[in-house]
């Protein structure tokens, strides 16, 4: 039917009514309704956690203990937030080290050979393990074996399983990192003289930092925030940290724990914790997209 | 380096200074060792792997040797009398996360094309795509929260009518009164669609702008430029981010186990508690008996195996799918 007329009249003017332009036209409107359907979760979530975790936040909540369930209000996430610290931090000086080294050997030793695609695999594999599973692995290896001087649940354990989770990231930013520097500056580097440790150290390294360091700091934020690896191995505990052998308290448990208990004061505590840990989450990935932004010069 | 001897100096002119340079063996040492140990913080990543099977595996031997393969078939799973079984689960996760793909596909790639095309102004673009990725970044714990405080009150009307016109349906038999699957449904449904939006877009914007442009020249509308060109040559980036997403949906643990009430015992509704492999080892395991705690590290050994089965065939689809353009 449209053949005709276009032949006939020979114009090319776009018009409206032909049922392949009415077709455009809806599955544009669907796809914007799509866009739209998606965004408003979106928008539910972070304006949820940002506005009712702010509003049940007090400054003094940072140095005080939560409150005994069920007796009094009040009451504040110090000691979570000083374990959330310490057993992230707990889990890079785990993962950073063996994470740096097994993507150094990649893209630098690694070329071509057998093995070094078993890694790659292997870290891919790896990166899809839920965190429950690490949980779970850490709990079977530490916890319930007390192999770390008798204690059960701790602080370390907590921390190793954080590293498990956090290690697949490590890797594959720093091989992808080392292989966008180019080839001729090893090359410089080997001709005047330096050895591949040398040349790997001070040259190709350095000049790939800044994607190490996003990979870094992604794997922080994604650590910081997790919850399942936690529940079994560092615990949790209502006081403030004894000791790396101790189990202890994090935000994302105590967020868990107090979901499900039916007292208001607990329930505050667990928004107030969302809000300090969704912000320290978001400011880490601005972290990592202002050190990426040096990368791209 | 200062110990460099020059030996064929004499004998073949200045082309030997090139030749015969004698590494020191302090030099040569720090070399091997550093290969040797980043070599064995590689390796670290296939013990690790190696172990979380030797481990889950050692642990759950008893309960394999207890139930075998029946574990996986039946829905008994009784504490009290120490029998188990974890089909309930293993139906609850695997019908959690095709539901919420079911969800999240159309959504997640009709907002990526919105993206991808030139709807709207390019700021607006750039705020869309980077609230998608702030929603990624968001712990799966406090979307767990929100599903509590927020989601529930607000679906649970929506629910009722559901289950007041099409309550005739098994699925939705059961009339929504706290926390059930469907809920661990819409959470699920959120978590994913930051991923497969993200892994849409880029692999969307990854098409030459040749290929578009080659399609409209011959007389394609928009909409038959995506369909035709656009979406099948970046098929293999969407389906790979499909399967991740369908990966991280089977193993997500902290929002699920917050809304999905922890039932035991089979319901074919989908507005009935239930519950999935990683909310029962969330739920369990911190009272977990003997026999029990054996049964569940044999639970989590077969989220692991199903995992695994996805996340391999996830890699062999994009490679297998992806069209090279040079």
């Amino acid at each position: 039917m449209t053949h005709a007329s276009f032949t006939a009249k020979g114009d090319l003017l776009y018009k409206p009514q032909l049922l392949r332009n009415r077709g455009n036209r809806l599955l544009t409107g669907i796809a914007g309704a799509f866009a739209l359907i998606a965004v408003i979760p979106l928008i539910a979530v972070i304006l949820f956690v940002l506005v009712k975790g702010f509003s049940f936040l007090r400054p003094a909540m940072f140095f005080e203990l939560p409150p005994v369930p069920g007796q009094d209000m009040g009451g504040g996430i110090g000691n979570a937030f000083v374990g959330t610290l310490i057993v992230t931090g707990l889990s890079c000086l785990f993962a950073i080290p063996v994470g740096v080294g097994g993507g150094i050997y990649l893209s630098e030793y690694g070329s071509g050979n057998p093995f070094s695609e078993f890694i790659r695999f292997g870290t891919n594999v790896l990166a899809g393990v839920p965190s429950i599973i690490a949980g779970v692995f850490i709990y079977g290896l530490i916890v319930s074996s007390r192999i770390l001087f008798g204690s059960t649940f701790s602080a370390v354990a907590g921390g190793l399983a954080l590293a498990v989770l956090m290690l697949p990231t490590i890797i594959k930013t720093t091989d992808e990192g080392l292989k966008l520097v180019p080839q001729e500056l090893r090359w410089g580097a080997l001709g005047v003289g330096a050895s591949k440790f040398v040349t790997t150290i001070r040259v190709v390294v350095p000049s790939a930092i800044a994607p190490i360091a996003t990979g870094v700091v992604l794997g922080i934020a994604r650590s910081a925030g997790e919850t399942a690896p936690l529940i079994f191995t560092a615990f949790f505990s209502p006081y403030w940290p004894e000791g790396l052998l101790e189990p202890m308290a994090t935000m994302s448990v105590m967020i868990f724990n107090y979901a499900q208990m039916p007292y208001e004061a607990q329930v505050q505590l667990a928004w107030a914790a969302s809000f300090v840990l969704v912000v320290m989450i978001l400011a880490m990935n601005l972290l990592a997209r202002w050190i990426s932004s040096f990368a791209q010069r | 380096m200062q110990k460099t001897t020059l030996i064929g100096m004499a004998a073949s002119g200045s082309d030997s200074l090139y030749t015969l340079r004698h590494r020191p063996a302090s030099e040569k040492l720090l070399d091997t060792s550093f290969r040797n140990l980043v070599g064995f913080l590689a390796l670290m990543v296939a013990i690790i792997l190696i172990g979380i099977f030797i481990v889950v595996g050692s642990k759950a031997s008893e309960a394999i040797g207890a139930f075998g393969l029946n574990f996986i078939v039946s829905p008994v799973w009784d504490p009290v009398r120490d029998t188990y079984g974890a089909f309930t689960a293993i139906y609850g996760t695997l019908l959690t996360s095709v539901l919420a793909l079911v969800l999240a596909v159309p959504l997640g790639v009709g907002t990526a094309i919105f993206l991808t095309e030139d709807f709207i102004s390019p700021r607006i673009r750039l705020v869309i795509s980077n609230m998608v990725e702030l929603l990624a970044a968001i712990p799966s714990v406090v979307l767990g929260l929100w599903a509590i405080f927020v989601l529930e009150p607000f679906a649970r009307p929506i629910l009722q009518l559901i289950h007041q016109l099409f309550g005739w349906i098994p699925f939705f038999s059961t009339n929504p009164s706290g926390p059930g699957v469907m809920y661990a449904v819409l959470i699920l449904t959120i978590m994913l669609l930051p991923i497969i939006t993200a892994i849409s877009r880029d692999s969307l914007n990854q098409v030459p702008q040749d290929l578009r442009q080659a399609a409209y020249g011959v007389g394609a509308t928009r909409w038959t430029a995506i369909f035709m060109v656009m979406i099948p040559a970046a098929i293999s980036g969407i389906v790979g981010g499909i399967m991740l997403a369908l990966g991280r949906a089977m193993g997500e643990t902290m929002a699920v186990t917050l809304i999905i009430g922890n039932q035991t015992s089979f319901n074919i509704s989908w507005f009935a508690p239930g519950n999935t492999i990683a909310s029962l080892i969330a739920n369990q395991f911190g009272e977990a008996g003997e026999l029990q705690m054996s049964a569940l590290m044999y639970a989590a050994l077969v989220l692991m195996i199903i995992t695994f089965l996805v996340n391999v065939l996830a890699q062999w689809i994009v490679r297998r799918l992806a069209l090279k353009y040079e």
